[in-house]
């Protein structure tokens, strides 16, 4: 059932006007019903397994059990993400449990300044010289 | 649903941007600069959010297109020539070049924006290949559409994205493409997008082919379920000349769960080899010969390296292992020092597991369902099913101008990346011949066409009127599959089941299945011919008057019901291309065998362009420069 919602968890976001799970989901997945206030996954063989409804669900109510047509039972790959790092659980069938943790990105959200300090050389519309160019080459 | 109750909704601007990948947020990025500075509106469109769509919808663990050109570690022309050679000849240089000449420009910027590039002792970026840079990258999207946002931020009112807005089709104005029509699939509303250029990336086409994986499973194919083929219907239906529309793309990746191998080929130095532990490439090394001269330059082509393993797998050697095990076990005995050593197998297994936490999450699943420690177990690699991605290793896309001081005569008509239609645009996935740019690559085109997209709209200010009987005309069109379904479905017990209509699900599976056993599909080895092909396209006209009659209960199948109708044509101007060529050029690809070999005179692109008038297709032969 690729992602799915444990029911004890989800709070429907609150009521907001848009759940985080429906608005990130790439392929329009999930969704709230509107009378259990739960969110789920409308679709689940066109579920990508891309983690993205998972990882931004502020409830860790989402999770993935592996698409049951070629995946034995028992695996749990679960993600924790905050502001500059993912951290990952990988739980293997015979219960072993390894731990992985990366980062993702070196300035904080919401800081990007397009030009990064890099100077464009040209004004001129018609040259093949690019924003930021030559300076950012 | 009650189609009636729709509102219009009509935006007015300069450029309109298609599409929200990394195409789009490269042009985004682009043309806000000059059209602050030119007084002209961008505004872009997404079927997603932006933060979190298209094919790094995941991350990625690498950057495949860097060229190092300030170091001095390749040249541009190093790399024309080697994507020229993957592609078996046929590649339009001026559109590589230019690319690969600004491409080290956006990956510096996505180092400054906040992307972590993996760096060595000296400072210097990690290569995974020659080519490759390794990133972590779960966040790569996050980044580069975060830093498209704000570039748009600065053109003020004149900067607008929308996501959630699912694009049909082509606004015409006799010869010109002036804008775009849609929906939203959240809300009732029915947009006109009006503009002076427009720029398709909407990515390429996935599910026009039967997946392996039919359960479950078939979400997870390679290529993202959300890029529906799009951009290929948006050219085509506007008239444009396209190329390479029969160069699908066949990866070999881990089985079933479609986890990447790049690094474990090139990083981690491992071996394929068949069930007998003999390596296919060495053992099979003389059929190169046949695909004389690009089987026998260095490094051999993806779909030669796909054929070998083909013809391995006929022969009863099956499975086929990446000797994962072999790799890290040769990697670590490099090192004399134990507790070295141990570190090292740590770092190792560490590398080898961010590979698929950031870019194919589920192949890790894979490998803790079946207890897999790729230090300790090989695991089956196996050719995917065919996927239509021109900024990877296919080729198909419009046909597009090349810069003015690249491009040979005919390849450069007034603006760079604009198709044979006046004012229609494409990049990344959208634009053909021009393989290999990958993320970095497919960004770096989107910079290329927004900037000279919005040359075009100050070249070109005059507004044109479309009328409201066009417009009506269109929304009626695009919202028919909800008026079906309304008007039939009450006649049957079962609304999936109704003799007045079909719904998309349907119809994607008999497209999938007429695609998968005539046009050369996975379950018959990525075989066809002749016969084949041209039975294929008479059922593929039973489909086109079928897709009349798609019936959608809501947003969501409405939805659906639409990017099943551009697969159709993805899947018709495939088959009519691999007609045209009567040769085998990519046969890891697919393999004509009425002509199983390839021909000196097919050294050539082949174009196809569909006449919006006369409704008819033309066949075009254009010579490689
Ligand atoms: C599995 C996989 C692994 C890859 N690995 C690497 C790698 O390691 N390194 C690397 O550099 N590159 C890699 N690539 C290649 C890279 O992802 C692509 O080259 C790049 O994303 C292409 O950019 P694009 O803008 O053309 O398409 P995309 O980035 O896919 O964007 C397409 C956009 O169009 C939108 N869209 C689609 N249809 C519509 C519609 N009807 N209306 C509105 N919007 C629409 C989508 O929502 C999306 O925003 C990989 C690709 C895949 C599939
Ligand atoms: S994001 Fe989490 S909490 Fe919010 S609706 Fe979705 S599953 Fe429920
Ligand atoms: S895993 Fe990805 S495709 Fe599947 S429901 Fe979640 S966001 Fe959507």
């Amino acid at each position: 059932m690729p992602s799915f919602v444990i029911n004890e968890k989800c709070d429907g976001c609150k009521a907001q006007d848009r759940t985080a799970c429906q608005y990130i989901c790439p392929n329009d997945l999930m969704v709230l019903d509107r009378e259990t206030n739960k969110a789920f996954n409308r679709a689940v063989d066109m579920c990508w397994e891309c983690y993205s409804c998972v990882k931004i669900c502020p409830t860790q109510a989402i999770e993935i059990r592996g698409y049951a047509d070629f995946m034995p039972l028992g695996g749990v790959v679960q993600p924790l993400r905050s502001s500059d790092s993912i951290m990952w659980a990988v739980r293997f069938r015979n219960k072993v449990v390894k731990r992985f943790k990366f980062p993702i990105r070196t300035k904080p959200e919401g800081s990007i300044d397009p030009d990064a300090g890099f100077t464009t050389g040209t004004e001129d519309l018609k040259s093949p010289v690019l924003r930021t160019e030559p300076d950012s080459l | 649903m009650n189609a009636d109750n729709f509102k219009t909704l009509v935006v007015e601007t300069d450029l309109l941007i298609l599409g929200g990948g990394m195409a789009a947020c490269g042009a985004a990025y682009e043309a806000s600069y000059w059209a602050k500075k030119n007084k002209q509106r961008v505004t872009l469109v997404d079927k997603a959010a932006m933060e979190r769509s298209g094919a790094v919808a995941m991350g990625l663990s690498a950057i495949n297109l860097y060229l190092g050109l300030s170091k001095g570690n390749n040249t541009v022309d190093d790399y024309v020539s080697y994507v020229k050679n993957d592609l078996m000849g046929i590649a339009r240089k001026d559109l590589v070049a230019n690319i690969a000449r600004h491409v080290d420009s956006s990956v510096h910027l996505f180092e400054k924006w906040g992307l972590p590039i993996w760096k060595d002792e000296e400072g210097n970026y990690v290569n995974e290949g020659r080519w490759q840079i390794m990133i972590h990258g779960e966040s790569y999207k996050n980044i580069v559409s975060e830093a498209a946002k704000s570039a748009l931020k600065e053109l003020g009112e004149d900067g607008a994205y929308y996501e959630r807005v699912f694009i049909t089709e082509p606004v015409m104005y006799e010869d010109r493409c002036v804008g775009a029509v849609g929906f939203s699939v959240r809300e009732n509303v029915f947009y006109v997008f009006k503009a002076k250029a427009v720029l398709d990336v909407m990515g390429g086409a996935v599910h026009v082919f039967r997946p392996r994986s039919v359960g479950e499973g078939l979400g997870r194919s390679w290529y993202p379920p959300f890029n529906s083929g799009a951009s290929t219907y948006f050219t085509l239906k506007a008239g444009a000349e396209m190329t390479c529309q029969e160069v699908r793309f066949v990866p070999v990746r881990f089985k079933d769960s479609y986890g990447p191998v790049g690094a474990w080929f090139l990083l981690f130095k491992s071996r394929a080899t068949n069930a007998k532990g003999e390596d296919y490439m060495e053992k099979r090394s003389s059929e190169l010969e046949n695909w004389a001269p690009y089987g026998t330059s260095k490094p051999t082509p993806a779909n030669l390296r796909n054929y070998l393993m083909l013809l391995e797998l006929e022969e009863g050697n099956g499975p086929i292992y990446m000797r994962t095990d072999e790799a890290i076990q040769k990697l670590v005995a490099e090192i004399p020092d134990e507790k070295e050593s141990r570190r090292k197998m740590k770092e190792l297994e560490s590398e080898a597991w961010e590979d698929f936490l950031d870019m194919t999450v589920s192949q890790a699943l894979n490998w803790a369902s079946h207890n897999i420690m790729p230090e300790e177990t090989p695991s089956e690699i196996s050719a995917c099913e065919p996927y239509f991605i021109s900024s990877h290793s296919g080729a198909s896309g419009a046909w597009v101008s090349g810069p003015k001081d690249l491009a040979p005569g005919e390849h450069h008509w007034g603006y760079d990346n604009m198709t044979s239609v006046k004012g229609l645009f494409a990049a990344g996935d959208a634009a053909g011949a021009s393989s290999h740019k990958f993320s970095s690559g497919s960004f770096t085109e989107g910079r290329i066409a927004g900037k000279a997209a919005i040359a075009f709209c100050v070249d070109h200010p005059e507004a044109f009127e479309i009328s409201e009987e066009q417009t009506a005309a269109m929304k009626e069109r695009v919202l028919q599959p909800l008026k079906t379904f309304q008007e039939h479905h009450a006649y049957t017990n079962d609304e999936d089941v109704n003799p007045n209509y079909i719904k998309p699900r349907m119809f994607m599976f008999r497209l999938q299945k007429i695609m998968d056993e005539y046009a050369g599909g996975a379950s018959v080895g990525f075989k066809t011919s002749g016969a084949l092909l041209t039975r294929g396209l008479e059922y593929l006209q039973f489909m086109k008057e079928d897709a009349e009659k798609l019936a959608a209960a809501d947003l969501n199948e409405l939805m659906r019901c639409w990017e099943n109708v551009h697969r159709m044509w993805q899947a018709e101007s495939h088959i009519r291309t691999m007609l045209f060529r009567e040769e085998t050029r990519w046969p890891g690809y697919y393999f004509r065998t009425d002509y199983p070999r390839m021909k000196e005179d097919w050294e050539a692109f082949a174009n196809c362009r569909w006449d919006p008038e006369s409704g008819k297709w033309e066949m075009i032969k254009r010579e490689i420069l």
